[in-house]
């Protein structure tokens, strides 16, 4: 009875997924320095009402994203970018 | 040797030629300091992305300037706290990464503005 147990069988075949691997932009691009004058390229890292994305959906690398939150935020104190918005995007 | 940025807002309330002059003293002070001016910008009048002070536009300018010490910094930002023209700074040290940036940066609109010069031409 037991010797089945290594080989699962499912009775829907189960819908594999190819995932597309998330990179770091930077890192790819090699991108040294995030510019906080540019808030057009700023703009992808916020979500329409202006807030910061989370890593885990731009895969921004740590190291990068430290400094997306620091370009964003000096934006935002110079009114290149809101600090609220609504319709955003 | 430090390099700093400082970008200024100044009321829209200044006809153009006030506000060059505001842009004027500062640029004066900056030498005044100890600092050296690298690279300026105007980036005219912009609109904000929120109000400041009830206004919705404001002339925007850019410094890019080297000094010896930090404490050009503190004086600079104090004239600016003084200066009711001035509706918002902001001062960044620049890294080696950041200065080569913003070289490049140069060169990328210096190149766009020799473009058309040389076409008509």
């Amino acid at each position: 009875m037991a010797e089945n147990s290594s080989e699962i069988r499912y009775l829907n075949p189960p819908s594999v997924e190819v995932k597309k691997k998330k990179y770091c932009r930077f890192k790819k691009a090699g991108i040294r320095y995030i510019d906080y004058k540019d808030a057009d390229f700023l703009l992808k890292f916020v979500n329409e009402q202006g807030k910061l994305l989370p890593r885990r959906l731009t895969g921004t690398s740590v190291k990068f994203q430290r400094k997306v939150g620091a370009a964003v935020k000096r934006a935002r104190h110079i009114a290149l970018m809101p600090y609220v918005a609504d319709q955003l995007k | 040797m430090y390099h700093y940025e400082t970008v200024f807002i100044l009321t829209p309330v200044l006809s153009e030629d006030q506000a060059k002059e505001a842009v004027g003293k500062f640029r004066k002070l900056v030498k005044d300091f100890g600092g050296t001016l690298v690279h300026e910008e105007a980036w005219g009048l912009r609109k904000l992305a929120y109000q400041i002070q009830k206004k919705s536009t404001g002339h925007y300018h850019l410094f890019e300037f080297t000094a010896k010490s930090g404490n050009i910094i503190a004086e600079l930002e104090l004239a600016f706290k003084r200066d009711e023209r001035v509706m918002r700074f902001l001062t960044v040290a620049l890294d080696k990464h950041a200065v080569a940036y913003s070289e490049k940066r140069r060169a990328k609109a210096k190149a766009k503005k020799d473009a058309p010069k040389t076409e008509n031409a």
